[in-house]
C-alpha cells in the first residue's frame, strides 16, 4: 500500500525533465509515435503521480489506488516514462515501445500491462470509462479518485459530450477531468479544425466545477488538484492551457510534431535542450 | 510501381472530383493519412473537415447524399466502421449514396497497434443490406473502383484501403467490374483467394510453392459484396480445395463470404486464414505479417498445412 508522496516542485520538475528525455529517446527508437501531446501532458501527469495519486508500484492493481485513465491514449509514452521512473518496470523496457511482443503497446492496453487502467487509443471513449469507475467507487463507498485526461481534438467526439452531460447528473465529485488544451490536432489547430470555445463557459453551463489553469505552472496545477479535492457533489473539469511539444523548441506548437518520431539529429538536439 | 491503396485513393478522388461536381469529401482529422487531403487541396469548397467526429461525419454524409451529392467520408477503417448504427440507419437503410472509406486496414499498419487497426470491418459492413464492400489489391484497381463509385453506382459502399504499399498485381488491361473477381495466376491443386494487403503475398506464396511442385491458382477477390459466386464454384470444381487469406479476423471476412457460397453451391474443403479471432498488436508491419503468417512464406506454409 502506498500514499501520494509530497514531492517538492523542484524534484518533480527533474522527474518531468527526465521523462521528457526518455519520451524523445523511446519515440526515436520506436521510429513512430506522438511527441507533441506526450510533452504537453507531462507536467500535469508528473504532479498527478507525485503529489496526488495514491498508487503502489509494487502492486499496480491495488484495489484502493487512484485511477488515471488516459483517454488520449496516443500520448501513453509520457505515462510509460513516469511509470518506469516510479519503479513499475525497468527503464530499459521503455526502448521496446511499439515493438513486437512488448507490453508497451502503441496505445494503452490493460491486458498487456497491469498499470494500464483500460484500452484507449480510439479517441472519445476514456472519459465514459472513467465515469463508470467513479460510479463504482461511489457504489463501494471507496474514497479513491479517478483522474481522466482528454485531448482538445478528442473533445470533438460526440461521446465526450455525452459523458460531459452525464457525470454531473451522478454528482461524481471523485472524478477529475483534465483537458490538455494544447491547441493542436492532426489536420491543424483545434480552432480551425473544429473549435471547442468558449470551452470554460460550456463546462460551467454543463454544471461541472471548472478550474482554468496553465498546465505547465506547477503551483497552478497543484492548487487546482487541491481545490478539486475539496469539491462536493460535482465532477471537476480542469482546463489546462498547454503547449504542444513543450520543452523541445522546434516541436513547440508545431502541428507537424503531433505524430512523428524525431530523427537522430533531431533527437540529439532535443536531448541537448532538455538536459540543459 | 508499388503504392499504398490509400494514396491511389486520394489521387483518384481528386481525378473524379475534377470531372464530377457532385463529388464531395469529408474527413475526421485524418486527411493527411487517408489522403483525402489531395482532394481537399484542389477542391477546398467541396471538402469538409469534421474534426474528430466520425459519427457526425457519417450522418452529415448521409444528408449530403440524400440531397444529390456523392460524399466520400474518410477515416481509419476501425473508427469509421465503429460508428455502426449510424452507418446502418443513416446510410444503408435509406440506400444513401455514401462512400465510406476505411484506410489503415489490418495489422499491416504496424506500430500503432490494435486500437488503430481495422480488423472486423469487412464483417460489419458485409452484414448491412444495400452495402457494397470492396477491397482493391493495387493502384490500378483502386482507381477504377473510385471512378466507378463516383460516377456509376447507386447506393452505399464501403472501400477498405491499406496504409502500406501494395505491389502491382492486376493483369494488363484490367477492368474492374462489380461482383467479378480475376484469376491472377492459374493452378490446379488449390485455389488461394486473397484480398487487399494479402494479394501480393499470395502471389509470392504461389511462386514459392510452384518450386515445390504445388500448383496454386490465385484469385484477387476484391469485390467482397457482391461476391463472384461463379468464379468460386468454378475454382471449387477445378481445384477441389479452396484457401482464403486476408488481413482481417477470419470470422466475418472475405473467407467467411467464400465459405457461405461454397457450403450452399459446391461443398469442398475450405481453409480460412487471417487473424485467428484475436486482436492486433504493436510491431513493425513486416514483423506482424511474419508472426501472423500473412506474408509470402507464411501463406505458403499455411497452404501446405491445408494440403497436408
Ligand atoms: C476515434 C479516433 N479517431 C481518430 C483517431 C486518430 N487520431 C489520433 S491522435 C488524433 C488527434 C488528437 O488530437 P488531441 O486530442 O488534441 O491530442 P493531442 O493534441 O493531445 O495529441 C487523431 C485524430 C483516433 N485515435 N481515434
Ligand atoms: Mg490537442
Amino acid at each position: 500500500m502506498s500514499t501520494a508522496a509530497a514531492t517538492d516542485i523542484a524534484t518533480m520538475k527533474k522527474i518531468a525533465s527526465k521523462a521528457r528525455i526518455n519520451t524523445i529517446k523511446m519515440l526515436h527508437e520506436a521510429g513512430s509515435g506522438h511527441p507533441g501531446g506526450s510533452l504537453s501532458a507531462m507536467d500535469i501527469m508528473t504532479v498527478l503521480m507525485h503529489r496526488f495519486m495514491k498508487h503502489d508500484p509494487t502492486n499496480p492493481r491495488w484495489e484502493d489506488r487512484d485511477r488515471f485513465v488516459l483517454s488520449k491514449g496516443h500520448c501513453v509514452p509520457a505515462w510509460y516514462c513516469l511509470l518506469a521512473d516510479a519503479g513499475y518496470f525497468p527503464e530499459e523496457d521503455l526502448m521496446t515501445l511499439r515493438k513486437l511482443d512488448s507490453p508497451l503497446q502503441g496505445h494503452p492496453v490493460n491486458t498487456a500491462m497491469d498499470s494500464m487502467e483500460a484500452c484507449t487509443g480510439s479517441l472519445g471513449q476514456g472519459l465514459s470509462i472513467a465515469i463508470g469507475m467513479a460510479m463504482a467507487a461511489k457504489l463501494d463507498g471507496k474514497p479513491h479518485k479517478i483522474y481522466c485526461m482528454i485531448g482538445d481534438g478528442e473533445t470533438q467526439e460526440g461521446q465526450i459530450w455525452e459523458a460531459l452531460l452525464s457525470a454531473p447528473k451522478f454528482k461524481l465529485d471523485n472524478l477529475v477531468v483534465i483537458l490538455d488544451n494544447n491547441g493542436g490536432q492532426i489536420d491543424g489547430p483545434v480552432e480551425e479544425v473544429m473549435s471547442l470555445n468558449p470551452v470554460v463557459d460550456k463546462m460551467n453551463a454543463f454544471n461541472w466545477h471548472v478550474i482554468d489553469i496553465d498546465g505547465h505552472d506547477y503551483d497552478q496545477i497543484i492548487a487546482a488538484l487541491e481545490e478539486a479535492n475539496g469539491v462536493k457533489d460535482q465532477p471537476i473539469f480542469i482546463r489546462a492551457a498547454t503547449v504542444k511539444g513543450k520543452g523541445v523548441s522546434f516541436m513547440e506548437a508545431k502541428i507537424d510534431w503531433h505524430g512523428k518520431a524525431p530523427s537522430a539529429e533531431e533527437t540529439e538536439q532535443a536531448l541537448a535542450e532538455l538536459s540543459a | 510501381m508499388a503504392k499504398a491503396s490509400r494514396l491511389a485513393f486520394g489521387e483518384a478522388l481528386a481525378e473524379v472530383g475534377a470531372k464530377n461536381q457532385n463529388v464531395v469529401a469529408l474527413d475526421a482529422d485524418l486527411a493527411k493519412s487517408t489522403m483525402s487531403k489531395i482532394f481537399a487541396d484542389q477542391f477546398p469548397e467541396r471538402f469538409f473537415e469534421m474534426g474528430i467526429q466520425e459519427a457526425n461525419m457519417i450522418g452529415v454524409a448521409a444528408g449530403l447524399a440524400l440531397s444529390g451529392k456523392v460524399p466520400f467520408c474518410c477515416s481509419f477503417a476501425c473508427f469509421v466502421t465503429g460508428r455502426y448504427d449510424t452507418i446502418r440507419i443513416s446510410v444503408a437503410y435509406p440506400n444513401a449514396n455514401v462512400r465510406v472509406i476505411g484506410t489503415h486496414a489490418g495489422i499491416g499498419i504496424g506500430e500503432d497497434g490494435n486500437s488503430q487497426m481495422g480488423l472486423e470491418d469487412i464483417g460489419l459492413m458485409r452484414g448491412l443490406p444495400n452495402m457494397v464492400v470492396l477491397q482493391p489489391a493495387d493502384e490500378v484497381e483502386t482507381k477504377q473502383m473510385i471512378e466507378f463509385l463516383a460516377n456509376r453506382h447507386e447506393g452505399p459502399a464501403y472501400v477498405r484501403l491499406t496504409r502500406q504499399k501494395l505491389a502491382d498485381v492486376s493483369p494488363d488491361g484490367y477492368q474492374f467490374k462489380l461482383g467479378k473477381s480475376v484469376v491472377l495466376r492459374d493452378g490446379k491443386d488449390v485455389t488461394c483467394f486473397a484480398t487487399g494487403g494479402t494479394v501480393q503475398g499470395a502471389v509470392a506464396a504461389a511462386e514459392e510453392l510452384a518450386g515445390e511442385g504445388i500448383d496454386v491458382r490465385v484469385v484477387n477477390l476484391s469485390s467482397i459484396k457482391p461476391i463472384d459466386a461463379d468464379i468460386i464454384v468454378k475454382c471449387a470444381k477445378e481445384t477441389g480445395k479452396l484457401f482464403t487469406v486476408e488481413d482481417h479476423n477470419i470470422i466475418g471476412g472475405m473467407g467467411t463470404a467464400v465459405a457461405e457460397v461454397v457450403t450452399e453451391k459446391c461443398p469442398v474443403p475450405v481453409f480460412r486464414w487471417g487473424l485467428p479471432d484475436v486482436f492486433g498488436e504493436s510491431g513493425s508491419p513486416e514483423a506482424l505479417y511474419a508472426k501472423y503468417q500473412l506474408d509470402g512464406p507464411g501463406i505458403a506454409a499455411k497452404i501446405k498445412e491445408f494440403l497436408g
